[in-house]
């Protein structure tokens, strides 16, 4: 009962501070992220298949560094070095957004790859026999059939995120896990304002994987 | 019309030895002829139909159509495969277009019709192998037969002036090969030039003027479909005969 208490309490004082700042930041946070990486990623994509071998191994061994050590680190490295390669001076959301976009770009172009190579090669070679050049093929026949294998990828990429970008609290940038530990630090109430970022977290993924659900049935029903 | 000469080709598969599928293969296919290619699996047919409009590359030898060097790197091949339509074993019609637009496609996309004179064409070229009342359906609607009769007239739509056959029934239910060889078969009586790879002799005798036996990457032998299946010269021909038509 008392806990019911403090939580009101808290959210009555606080709610600004983890709906309005923590919840704006990581959705913007998470939204920028995906979007940039899905752009980032279709260039890593196009550099992995392209029929220029050393690019591909850049490539790859791009994806594989990221995709082998911990994101916290990446954000450390971000944190760090991104400041020092800029002649001006940028917010930390910045530096850390960086990090975050060249993470979900390996793993967002990875999903592109597979999802292009899903694709049964008769239709490349359908295509071909009739004429159609390579990119011709590419943009009419094969792309839209990978994106219906991208496309529900690319929306559990974007819970995965919303979830990673917890992990920028490490440098306090405001998201929501930065709410809780401002809103600890001032009420020293720890398990109430977990307990309140941990509703939110849940809300906000589990509204997202619904919408996505929808969407993929709609997609489903055009075949 | 199509010549090759010496064709080689291998396979190369990572941790096997080279497999080596064409071993020179020298041949010359006549405008109006109709060409069956038979024999056993792995005897190069499919492999040798597919270099034609060089799906596959060879590593050796020279292909010749309409007077063309085709493997000559200068040539762009897309413009004289716009000349050989191919049917191929799995049907490969595009699932995420409708019938029409699966024929439409290509004529419109390099600017030999406009999107109305594609229509037409494609709503006769439909009517043709009675599959008119499906035209706004996706492929996913079709039975294995219609597709395969779907990909034949894709292949029409860009008024080729040869047709590749590559195995086109072996993947029918068995109730739905005739109709699918009853439209290579008016195809045929109308003078296109085809090369067929098939499995259905009694079809490879009745339509073509020559049979090729292919096996162990070279055509064994050649000849009318009467001569080469009653009274075949090379041995392997008639042990593989002799199995399949019994």
């Amino acid at each position: 009962m008392e806990y019911i208490n403090n939580i009101i309490k808290i959210l009555q004082e606080y709610w600004r501070v983890f709906l309005i700042t923590g919840v704006g930041y990581t959705l913007l946070l998470s939204f920028v992220t995906v979007a940039a990486g899905s752009v980032l990623g279709v260039f890593l994509c196009l550099g992995r298949m392209a029929k220029f071998k050393p690019l591909n191994w850049v490539v790859m061994a791009i994806v594989e560094v990221v995709r082998g050590t911990p994101m916290l680190l990446q954000l450390y490295i971000g944190y760090f070095l991104v400041p020092k390669m800029l002649p001006f001076n940028v917010p930390e959301i910045v530096s850390i957004g960086v990090a975050l976009v060249i993470n979900s770009a390996c793993y967002v172009s990875e999903v592109f790859r597979s999802g292009i190579q899903a694709v049964d090669r008769g239709q490349t070679e359908a295509a071909r026999s009739l004429g159609l050049n390579g990119t011709q093929t590419m943009t009419k026949i094969v792309l839209p059939q990978a994106i219906k294998n991208i496309l529900p990828a690319l929306g559990n990429e974007f819970v995965t995120v919303i979830k990673e970008t917890s992990m920028a609290s490490t440098f306090f940038v405001g998201e929501l896990m930065t709410s809780y530990l401002i809103v600890k630090g001032r009420t020293f109430l720890t398990m109430e304002c977990l307990f309140i970022v941990g509703v939110l977290y849940f809300a906000l993924n589990f509204v997202l994987t619904r919408l996505l659900g929808v969407f993929e049935r709609r997609l489903k029903a055009s075949d | 019309m199509i010549k090759t000469e010496n064709l080689h080709k291998s396979f190369h598969i990572e941790g096997k030895p080279p497999l080596h599928v064409l071993k020179g293969v020298t041949e010359h296919v006549e405008k109006g002829e109709v060409v069956s290619i038979i024999g056993p699996s792995g005897g190069g047919k499919s492999t040798f139909l597919r270099c034609l409009n060089l799906l596959e590359t060879p590593e050796e030898g020279k292909i010749f159509f309409e007077g063309v060097e085709i493997t000559n790197a200068k040539v762009d091949i897309n413009l004289h495969r716009q000349k050989m339509g191919m049917v191929f074993q799995h049907f490969n019609v595009f699932p995420h277009l409708s019938v029409k637009e699966n024929i439409t496609l290509a004529p419109v996309m390099l600017k030999k019709k406009t999107q109305q004179e594609a229509d037409e064409q494609a709503m006769d070229l439909l009517n043709r192998v009675g599959l008119a009342e499906k035209a706004n359906e996706h492929p996913g609607r079709l039975s294995g037969g219609q597709k395969q009769r779907l990909a034949i007239v894709r292949a029409l739509a860009m008024e080729p002036d040869v047709m590749l056959f590559d195995e086109p029934t072996s993947a029918l239910d068995p109730e739905m090969v005739g109709e699918v060889l009853d439209v290579i078969k008016g195809l045929v009586k109308s003078g296109m030039t085809s090369v067929i790879v098939t499995h259905e002799m009694g079809f490879a005798r009745e339509v073509s003027n020559r049979v090729l036996f292919m096996n162990d990457g070279v055509i064994a032998e050649s000849g009318k479909p009467e001569e080469l299946f009653q009274h075949p010269q090379n041995d392997r021909t008639k042990e593989f005969l002799s199995k399949v038509l019994y």
